[in-house]
């Protein structure tokens, strides 16, 4: 299942990033600052679709991080993208999400458990710079996909999709979907099935966009499947395998939002920081508080926390042979990491004072873009079950 | 970024797991409830390489890294978390600022036979006016000659009732307030140096604390551990070590609550079904897991720092900082998955959670870490 030979590591207890990572995280970071920062207040004011950084994303090679180079994609490790991804949240949670999505829960499965055919229609496509979306979540059916009704239904070399998914992002300007839908209502998880569903497919629409509390400028929409046929070959995997095939893509997707919610993090502790240093009162700066100190310490040390987390997850996350801890980890890393954002996201706003709390001021479009953090991607109740799973059995 | 134990670490760790499981873990009520200082557990982990586990073979020790150093810290103190401080002071407190500060006369004649675990070290700053605030400290040190002669008290020191050895702090020329203050290395046994005994505390109870009295203890100019007056520096690097040792000395003292009330939960069963089957607890127990693996990975990435000749001042900080409060959420939270019966001595918990108080005070209380990394945060950033 791995994409390229790993070349073997000696164990060894060791930090640090290797060089390429830190080119890649530099190069990040200096993009997302002069590209992405100077335009971030206004596209979430107007809940504008970053569709320009968006093609920027595709040239720079960020949308097919995890794809193989046979396909046209870097084909690099978790850990880079990890980083990659909390350089781009640092400056824009919303770029962050429609930039690991596509990688995460639409190029990855593709990559993982597409026949080679179907990755040949797909990924290069995905890799070059079109977007990807997932379609798992329905109105009935969130954290408990076993509730899911969209249905598929084989029609000679097609496939025929029935059914509504809901909080897609990217949804509306995506290329591909990912679309999970049961293919057998007798046989429970085993009778769903993936597929890839393209944009252009008849049948398959985008309903109206969510109004939502954060992530104002990535895009969440409803898609609705009516007779959506597709060629049989975009089945993805075995038919059957579909809740398998979620399961172990939630289980990388949720790294990706680990390191969104460190680009989160780091982002509040700056901000904190730095308005703590400027802001006087009682003739001082407000940093030199201890009340305010020690919550910049707080910050601080739980960011370096979830940091550790995160980038442990990753590194072990498509170790050859598969380490049986990674899921555990992913979502221990998600879990701890989506908390202390939020933690370090009201502690900023706090800092803030009444600043914190008007538009203008960045914490407090942080402090909304973080909640959705500790929901999507399984919610912190679903970690804890996936983490009370694995103590216990 | 690579985390996963060498064969070497992997063999230490099944080692001094034995030893703890066989050797410690049986006493560690006894000597909780008695007090008494358990020297020959002492002795047993200077024969297996513990008492200077990051000392290189030259100077008596086990010539290991300081990740090898936490994984002894954290198995001896996942069975006995007073046998994990006595250690911890031994090589964080006493070898390390020897062999960093020490030259090779002081190496030989103390640090040799405190690596091997031939004399047992303690550590010498805290005062009864000067904690937190170690540069207000009030015992002299007066040169006469060849000598400095020494006047003054120090409290909670751990290892003291039944040490060989003190390293000391005190200032040989208030007028420089902390930079008057200078280290010395100071037997026990010297004249006019007396010391109280046990005292009984919360948790940690058998480690030997309690206070040391100078009365013109003459001490040689040669057991001057670095120049006069660079004591200050001496104890607060020291310090920024040590913390990796508490660090891991709450991460072993979390993971034994934690497993604890992991068998317990499964066995314990309430309304026709065993305790793990409710929600509520399976949520204890995944935050629980989720911040101890925290709380490791952070005190790992200390010692790696340390020894890989990196700043880990900071990282110190935050690793103490984060795991003595890992510890004391997730023994409050064990003793709770056991109800009724953790807050009996039949089980460990109770005291897997009093052991856990006071990795969040001593060598530096939280807030002290607290004052370090918003040191580093707002100024060094």
């Amino acid at each position: 299942m791995a994409v390229a030979e790993v070349p073997t590591v000696d164990p060894a207890v060791d930090f640090a990033l290797a060089e390429d990572q830190e080119l890649i995280r530099e190069q990040v970071r200096r993009y997302a600052e002069e590209r992405i920062a100077p335009g971030e207040a206004e596209r979430d004011r107007e809940h504008r679709f970053p569709a320009d950084i968006v093609v920027e994303l595709g040239e720079l090679g960020l949308l097919g991080m995890l794809v193989e180079e046979e396909h046209g994609g870097a084909g690099l490790d978790p850990l880079t993208y990890c980083l990659a991804v909390e350089e781009l949240a640092r400056i824009s949670p919303s770029v962050a999400v429609t930039m690991s999505v596509s990688n995460s829960v639409c190029c990855w499965p593709l990559s993982r458990f597409a026949s080679a055919e179907l990755k040949a229609r797909t990924l290069p496509e995905l890799a070059a710079g079109a977007l990807g979306g997932f379609g798992l979540t329905e109105p009935g059916a969130g954290s408990d996909p076993s509730g899911m009704r969209t249905r598929a239904r084989r029609d000679g070399d097609s496939w025929v999709l029935d059914g509504e998914k809901a909080w897609i992002t990217n949804a509306g300007f995506a290329r591909w979907y990912v679309v999970v839908a049961v293919t057998d209502p007798d046989a429970g998880k085993h009778g769903l099935s993936a597929f890839a569903v393209p944009a252009d497919a008849p049948g398959f629409a985008v309903g109206k966009p969510e109004e939502k509390l954060g992530l104002c400028s990535s895009r969440t929409a409803p898609l609705q499947l009516t007779g959506c046929r597709i060629p049989a070959a975009n089945l993805i995997g075995e038919e059957g395998q579909g809740f398998k095939i979620a399961l172990a893509t939630l289980d990388h997707s949720r790294l990706g939002i680990a390191a969104q919610c460190l680009g989160i993090h780091r982002r509040a502790l700056e901000l904190a920081v730095a308005y703590a240093r400027e802001r006087k009162q009682f003739g001082k700066p407000i940093a030199e508080h201890q009340g305010v100190a020690f919550k910049l310490a707080q910050v601080a040390t739980e960011l370096a926390a979830a940091r550790v987390l995160t980038w442990h997850a990753a590194s072990v996350a498509e170790a050859t042979p598969p380490d049986p801890r990674a899921g555990r980890l992913a979502s221990q890393a998600k879990l701890y990491a989506s908390e202390a954002a939020n933690r370090a996201v009201a502690e900023g706003v706090q800092i803030h004072g009444g600043n914190g709390f008007h538009a203008d001021y960045e914490i407090s479009r942080l402090y909304r873009d973080a909640r959705v953090t500790t929901i999507y991607e399984g919610t912190s109740e679903v970690q804890r079950m996936v983490i009370a799973r694995h103590l216990l059995r | 970024m690579h985390i996963e134990l060498s064969d070497e670490h992997k063999l230490l760790q099944e080692t001094v797991r034995q030893f703890a499981t066989e050797v410690v873990a049986p006493r560690a009520k006894e000597i909780d409830e008695t007090g008494e200082f358990p020297r020959d557990f002492y002795d047993q982990a200077g024969e297996l390489g513990l008492t200077g586990v990051a000392v290189p073979d030259a100077w008596g020790g086990a010539g290991m890294d300081t990740v090898a150093y936490c994984l002894v810290i954290e198995e001896i103190s996942r069975a006995c978390a007073t046998s994990g401080v006595i250690l911890s002071v031994n090589n964080s407190l006493v070898c390390d600022p020897i062999l960093k500060w020490g030259n090779d006369d002081q190496k030989e004649r103390y640090l040799k036979p405190l690596a091997s675990g031939e004399l047992l070290g303690c550590f010498g700053l805290t005062e009864p006016g000067a904690g937190s605030d170690a540069g207000s400290l009030r015992t002299t040190a007066r040169r006469d000659g060849d000598h400095y002669v020494l006047n003054g008290e120090k409290v909670f020191i751990t290892n003291g009732t039944d040490a060989d050895v003190a390293l000391v702090f005190a200032n040989a020329d208030l007028a420089k307030k902390h930079r008057g203050i200078t280290a010395f290395l100071i037997p026990t046994g010297a004249d006019g140096f007396t010391r109280g005994e046990h005292e009984f505390k919360l948790g940690v109870n058998a480690s030997g604390t309690t206070w040391l009295n100078f009365e013109d203890v003459r001490v040689p100019v040669a057991d001057r551990l670095g120049e006069e007056g660079e004591g200050f520096k001496i104890a607060m690097a020291t310090l920024d070590g040590g913390r990796i040792g508490i660090a891991a000395q709450a991460v072993g003292i979390a993971r034994g609550a934690m497993e604890e009330a992991l068998a317990y939960s499964q066995e314990r069963e309430q309304f026709n079904q065993p305790l793990s089957n409710f929600q509520a607890i399976q949520f204890y127990l995944a935050d629980m897991s989720t911040e101890l693996d925290a709380a490791r990975l952070l005190t790992w990435k200390a010692a790696w720092a340390k020894e890989n000749q990196k700043r880990y001042s900071l990282e110190a900080a935050q690793a103490k900082l984060f795991a003595s409060e890992v510890a004391q959420r997730v023994t409050n939270k064990a003793l709770q998955i056991h109800g009724g019966y953790g807050y009996t001595k039949e089980y460990n918990v109770e005291r897997y959670f009093r052991d856990a108080r006071i990795t969040e005070i001593y060598e530096g209380t939280s807030e002290i870490q607290k004052m370090v990394i918003a040191d580093w945060v707002v100024n060094k950033a």
